[in-house]
């Protein structure tokens, strides 16, 4: 059989590009000439070692950051430049799953999901109602509509912030490191509900993320960002077979033994 | 020698930066905020509800201190004014020192301490906590959604909360220098409505208007640039220390705005 190199969903038209992206903080280059493509419908997962700068990718291709030099072009728009109306159409399409889920405290659920709706849509409010429900129900949560976020698990949060994300029904769909501090079942369920959203809606994903070797069932393209350069975006079977000494050394410190000598792994059943 | 020297400028020019640079951008953010609240979607439900926090929920604590302010107005200016044997003036003194200085400045510091505060804790933390990058990211404007409702109800309660207090303030005055030590009621009263023109009425409202609009612009600014603090506003303790700042900041700001309003007006 042959290898899978190519996307799922074919031909694919650009969703997003980064061209010769460069960004330093007080001094410190973080991104030295980012160059990424993200095609439409596709999974990419950004990894890298912590502190290399992925956040910050994440938060150009946001507009939150804007670059020192180069492009951002998101559905054919550059980001970067882009006047304050222009900037907020881009965003009609984005939804944005937080690392710290960055649900508003101080609202219920209900209306977590339904501020999307009620700020940017003319929906009635029997409609908001209809689609909230509908998106809660799709992230298995019931009977927590009354509750406010701190009364929520970790995991459930997740769930409840990616609703959110999704009410919208965007066209690109953003998840910083979605599944820190989940222990195993739970950042599985995360997974299984995106895989379940996505094929349902059809949404491009960059999904920022740390969970080597994991993350790569889900993904279509890994791209690695270090030394502030992203040095591949291919396919998960390409890259844990790259030559390239940078992503070799990445695959080897996160899927390889942790010490030496150690017990190799038991077989799977 | 000639290091430290260049060291010396280095440290003032970046001073200097960070200032000019922080200036600007709470000058911008005022801008954004003023042209928000006057062009379309209109926060007129979120404005009624910042209206309650800010200005109904104040009701009490201007009540209090409008009303001991008033008493101790009386009971200094009863002895002071009875050295001269001109008890009668004790109603216009007491009226005017609440309705040009007292009532303005002591109302906005009482909302400064209750709901400034709380403004900067509140903004800080939804900023610290990505909620205001999320608000962004939905294609939600943080200045309309969050900060206009709070302009509105800073500029209408702070003249309403104002007059409160002069009133209550005017009563009580009335409560110590009549009941208590005795000044002719109608003496009190005939020597307010003589001497305070439209004139004092206007530099207290003018006041309460620029106070409301500067406590909820320090207040805000200073939680939505949480993250340029020089201080570093990190966490629990960087919201605190921004709050705490900006209690000050607002603080000493109107009492400088009131100097110049009465310098200017007059």
């Amino acid at each position: 059989m042959p290898e899978q190199t190519t996307t799922r969903f074919a031909p694919a038209r650009v969703a997003i590009e980064l061209i010769d992206v460069h960004k330093s903080f007080g001094g410190q280059k973080v991104l030295n000439g980012v160059n990424l493509q993200v095609e439409e419908g596709t999974t990419t997962v950004i990894v890298g070692a912590s502190g290399q700068g992925k956040s910050v990718v994440l938060k150009h291709m946001l507009g939150l950051l804007k670059p020192d030099s180069g492009q951002v072009r998101v559905l054919g728009d550059d980001i970067a430049t882009a006047k304050a109306r222009q900037l907020k159409s881009i965003r009609k399409d984005f939804g944005v799953l937080f690392q710290n889920v960055a649900l508003f405290d101080s609202m219920t659920i209900y209306d977590n999901v339904a501020l999307p709706l009620r700020e940017r849509t003319d929906a009635s409010e029997a409609e908001v109602r209809a689609n909230v429900e509908a998106k809660l129900a799709m992230m298995d949560l019931r009977g927590v509509n009354d509750k406010y976020p701190a009364q929520l698990s970790g995991g459930m949060q997740k769930r409840v912030g990616l609703a959110r994300a999704l009410v919208l029904d965007p066209k690109i769909v953003f998840f910083d490191e979605p599944t820190t501090g989940l222990d195993v079942l739970k950042s599985n369920e995360i997974y299984r509900l995106f895989h379940d959203t996505q094929a349902a809606l059809g949404y491009t994903a960059v999904i920022v993320s740390h969970d080597v070797p994991k993350i790569f069932k889900l993904s279509d393209r890994v791209a690695l960002l270090a030394e502030g350069v992203i040095q591949s975006s291919i396919s998960p079977e390409e890259f844990q077979r790259s030559e390239n000494p940078l992503i070799r050394y990445f695959v080897e410190t996160t899927m390889g033994p942790i010490y030496s000598g150690e017990k190799e792994e038991p077989a799977p059943l | 020698m000639w290091y430290s020297m260049i060291n010396l400028l280095e440290k003032l020019g970046d001073y200097t930066l960070y200032y000019l640079e922080q200036a600007g951008r709470i000058g911008l953010f005022l801008v954004a905020c003023l042209w928000r609240m006057v062009t379309p979607p209109y926060q007129l439900f979120p404005a009624l509800r910042q209206i309650q926090f800010i200005g109904a929920r104040s009701f009490f604590v201007i009540f209090f201190t409008g009303g001991f302010t008033g008493m101790v107005l009386a009971l200094q200016g009863y002895y002071t004014l009875r050295k001269f044997g001109s008890e009668g003036l004790l109603g216009s003194a007491v009226a005017l020192s609440l309705i040009r200085e007292l009532g303005p400045v002591l109302a906005a510091l009482m909302v400064i301490g209750r709901a400034g505060s709380a403004m900067t804790a509140e903004i800080g933390i939804m900023r610290n906590s990505e909620q205001i990058d999320a608000l962004e990211c939905m294609a939600i404007d943080p200045c309309r959604y969050l900060m206009v409702p709070k302009f509105i109800a800073g500029i209408v309660s702070l003249p309403l909360l104002t007059m409160i207090f002069d009133m209550v303030g005017i009563l009580g005055g009335y409560l110590v220098g009549v009941t208590m030590l005795g000044v002719n009621g109608g003496t009190y009263f005939q020597g307010m409505y003589s001497s305070v023109v439209w004139n004092d009425i206007e530099m207290g409202l003018v006041k309460s208007l620029v106070f409301g609009l500067l406590l909820v612009w320090i207040a805000t600014a200073k939680g939505y640039f949480l993250h340029w603090e020089r201080s570093g506003g990190f966490g629990a303790e960087g919201v605190s220390r921004t709050t705490t700042s900006a209690v000050v900041l607002a603080s000493v700001t109107v009492l400088v705005w009131d100097y110049l309003i009465s310098a200017l007006m007059l």
